[in-house]
């Protein structure tokens, strides 16, 4: 077996491209939603100066080791879920280390830093810190389901389990996309989507104002500024992922970054209009709306 | 000093039918004493840092008296604190500045001391209002204390009662000023006066109930 060691720096170059654009990107959009309030909200740089502070904080307590473990497991959730799906398809560079099953791995890694977290949130020994991630791995679940339903429609819709594939059998125009050859499977999955972007109506998990405020209560200073990071790179890596089986994928950098905005900004856009759920009634209208649809597309493919 | 029973050193039986001792004061609580902790060696990164500091400024949503309801509209379209890097955490764990906004009763002190104390390094606290200066319209009061400045490290007090929430905006810019000036060193103050701290808070609070650091 021949291992391609140039594809290391090309893949932390994707990961260093990524984390920027996603602190741009988290910002941009919590500028759109202020703006929605009318208000102005943070500076575009504001998640940049946060994360120095946290990271610049002198004392930091632990409350033992899978305290410690799980930023690092919420990290790592998110770098993995980057690296093995190629970024820009056709792309030597940043094709990263994508192989023939890693639709498998990457639906594995959606779900990866959240167990981790649970296992972190849970050792804090703070109750918020245990109802928010009972809370939060129960809309999870729920949410990942009409995605998980999705995948297996597209996979056989393709015939492949390799992202790369399915991308390339999407080349050639617009209506070549899964959008439009297979809708049921993305409507599915874009509700889907909704769950797992902690934005409104589904953010019932991270609100300040529920239990104040979920699993991170007792996270601060540099596992703070662990998870922020992720935060920057996990919701661009699930993007990607989405934009891959379901958008045709992206051809450069342009592309990809107007492709991951768009896809936010449905979850922006939807978490401006509508109130939050409770975790019960979100799992009802998961189960209710997206899960047979997701059937559905199997059915038909 | 009277002791709720709850806080008592008991014997427990567990569900198994396993008899355990719990103190929950040593078992609940990190008695470790707090220590100083010194800025970092190189000044351009103390000087980084304290940039980020002033540019990040984190504040526990912990309202103790009137003045409150003067730090809600920062958040609303009018004053908008978010443009200048102000945002209000829910937890003491990832704040970074405790507004005592208006008067403080004792009652009330022994929670504002637990909040400040699981506070990290370097926290800073803004006494808002006339009554955290010299107890203003309470002055009198039993169960209000006069002077905030004897129970925790104030950095910067903005005077008025009520002050407007201008006020609040302008005080914020002070204190940015002086962490960027490497002033905003209350919590290692805390630490070096602790026992003069800790008898002036012994002094009014009379059920401490509680170690005599919560972490």
């Amino acid at each position: 077996m021949s291992f391609d060691w140039m594809k290391i720096p090309y893949s932390l170059l994707t990961l260093f491209i990524v984390v920027n654009y996603g602190f741009l990107l988290n910002a941009l959009i919590q500028k759109i939603g202020a703006r929605v309030g009318r208000r102005h909200g943070i500076p575009i740089w504001q998640n940049y100066v946060d994360m120095i502070k946290n990271y610049g904080l002198r004392s930091s307590i632990t409350h033992g080791v899978m305290f410690y473990l799980g930023p690092v497991f919420r990290l790592s959730g998110g770098v993995g879920l980057l690296l093995f799906v190629p970024t820009i398809y056709g792309s030597y560079m940043f094709s990263n280390l994508s192989f023939a099953g890693d639709l498998i791995l990457a639906l594995y890694f959606v779900f990866f830093g959240t167990l981790g977290m649970a296992l972190g949130a849970g050792e804090s020994g703070h109750p918020h810190a245990a109802i928010g991630i009972t809370r939060g791995l129960s809309q999870m679940t729920a949410a990942e389901l009409p995605f998980g339903l999705a995948v297996f429609s597209v996979a056989l819709q393709y015939q492949t389990l390799s992202v790369t594939e399915i991308v390339a059998a999407q080349q050639g125009g617009i209506l070549n996309w899964t959008l439009f050859t297979n809708p049921l499977a993305v409507t599915a999955a874009m509700l889907g989507f909704l769950g797992s972007m902690m934005r409104p109506p589904f953010d019932v998990v991270l609100a300040p104002q529920e239990i104040p405020i979920g699993p991170p209560t007792e996270y601060h200073s540099s596992y703070l500024a662990l998870m922020q990071t992720n935060r920057a790179i996990f919701p661009v890596a699930k993007i990607v992922i989405y934009m891959n089986l379901f958008f045709g994928g992206a051809d450069d950098w342009l592309t990809f970054c107007f492709k991951v905005f768009l896809i936010y900004l449905w979850s922006a856009f939807v978490g401006v209009v509508f109130p939050r759920f409770r975790v019960e009634q979100s799992i009802r209208w998961f189960l209710v709306w997206a899960v047979p649809l997701g059937v559905l597309s199997i059915v038909v493919v | 000093m009277a002791m709720k029973p709850e806080l008592m050193k008991r014997m427990v039986k567990g569900p198994d039918g396993l008899e355990f001792e719990v103190e929950p004061l040593r078992d609940y609580y990190c008695e470790a004493p707090p220590t100083v902790m010194p800025a970092a060696y190189i000044k351009i990164v103390e000087d980084l840092f304290n940039w980020a500091r002033a540019e990040s400024i984190w504040i526990l949503g912990f309202g103790t008296g009137c003045g409150a309801i003067e730090m809600r509209p920062l958040m609303t379209p009018r004053f908008d604190a978010y443009r200048y890097g102000v945002q209000w955490r829910p937890t003491p764990r990832q704040a970074n500045l405790f507004i005592i906004s208006g008067y403080l009763s004792t009652k009330t002190l022994k929670r504002a001391i637990r909040a400040y104390e699981q506070m990290q390094n370097p926290k800073y606290v803004i006494g808002l209002g006339s009554c955290t200066i010299n107890g203003g319209m309470y002055w009198d009061s039993y169960n209000t204390i006069k002077r905030l400045d004897d129970y925790l490290p104030v950095d910067l007090y903005i005077a008025g009662c009520m002050p407007r929430p201008e006020a609040l905006l302008s005080g914020f810019m002070d204190l940015k000023k002086l962490i960027r000036a490497g002033k905003g060193e209350g919590a290692n103050k805390y630490v070096e006066n602790f026992d003069w701290y800790k008898a002036n808070q012994k002094r009014v609070i009379h059920d401490w109930d509680m170690p005599d650091y919560n972490w």
